[in-house]
């Protein structure tokens, strides 16, 4: 590690929860969208029901709910780039990448997990 | 080691709160430090003077109360999730605070570990 990064962390925020029914997958999104202002080493990765927070065309208006997908488009604005997308989860739920709202690295269950382990701080919602 | 900790569940309803607790009183225990405890989702109802349990149940929020102010660290609430669930500077228990998911962020990088509790 250089000097220069040396106080820069890597923080991976996973979600995994459909992104209705629960408030965790859009406060998860608030605390991504603040720590994206402190210029760490973000990455999100979308494991299990979390991939569907990611699907195109949500409809909350039936719920009473506004939607906030489409505040994951803005990620990239806040130089939140690095989104991966487990396979596996993306595949039992019948979706592909072109289901999703954004550009993602889908992944194999393994190398999310080598991902995991190289991270500083892991939080998940 | 200096560790933070991220609850995100409230009392009594989950069983975070009182483990990421027991797991606060060990690691203190072992020689650790804890720099802060934030609170987020639900788990800013941890701080609620306002709490009212049972007298021969564990009274949580004074619990972390009293761990935080014998040994110096502060129990932190997310602002913009405690004013969704109505928790303010009013009903706010000795030690706690409501602050910004900033000071989450510099929990998170300043500590050897940033350890979550919660579903």
């Amino acid at each position: 590690m250089t000097e220069e990064n040396a106080n820069i962390r890597k923080i991976m925020h996973v979600m995994r929860r459909a992104p209705h029914g629960t408030i965790y997958t859009y406060e998860g999104l608030e605390m991504i969208l603040i720590m994206a202002a402190y210029e760490q080493d973000l990455s999100v990765a979308f494991i299990g029901d979390g991939v569907y927070a990611l699907k195109k065309d949500q409809q909350t208006e039936g719920i009473g709910i506004k939607g906030f997908s489409r505040t994951f488009m803005a990620l990239d604005g806040y130089d939140v780039e690095k989104l991966y997308v487990d396979e596996a989860s993306l595949a039992e739920r019948g979706l592909s990448e072109e289901d999703l709202l954004v550009d993602v690295e889908i992944m194999d269950s393994g190398a999310i997990g080598r991902l995991m382990n190289e991270q500083d701080v892991v939080i998940h919602h | 080691m200096n560790i933070g900790i991220l609850l995100k569940e409230g009392p009594y309803n989950h069983q975070a709160s009182d483990t990421a607790y027991n797991f606060a009183e060990a690691a203190i225990a072992r020689g650790h430090r804890i720099d802060a405890v934030f609170l987020y989702n639900d788990g800013v109802t941890n701080v609620s003077r306002l709490s009212d349990p049972p007298q021969d149940d564990r009274h949580v929020a004074n619990r972390w109360s009293e761990l935080a102010e014998k040994h110096g660290f502060k129990v932190l609430a997310c602002i913009a999730a405690s004013k969704r669930r109505g928790i303010n500077d009013d009903i706010l228990t000795k030690g706690s605070e409501i602050t910004g998911l900033g000071t989450l962020t510099d929990i998170a990088i300043r500590n050897d570990r940033l350890v979550t509790f919660g579903d």
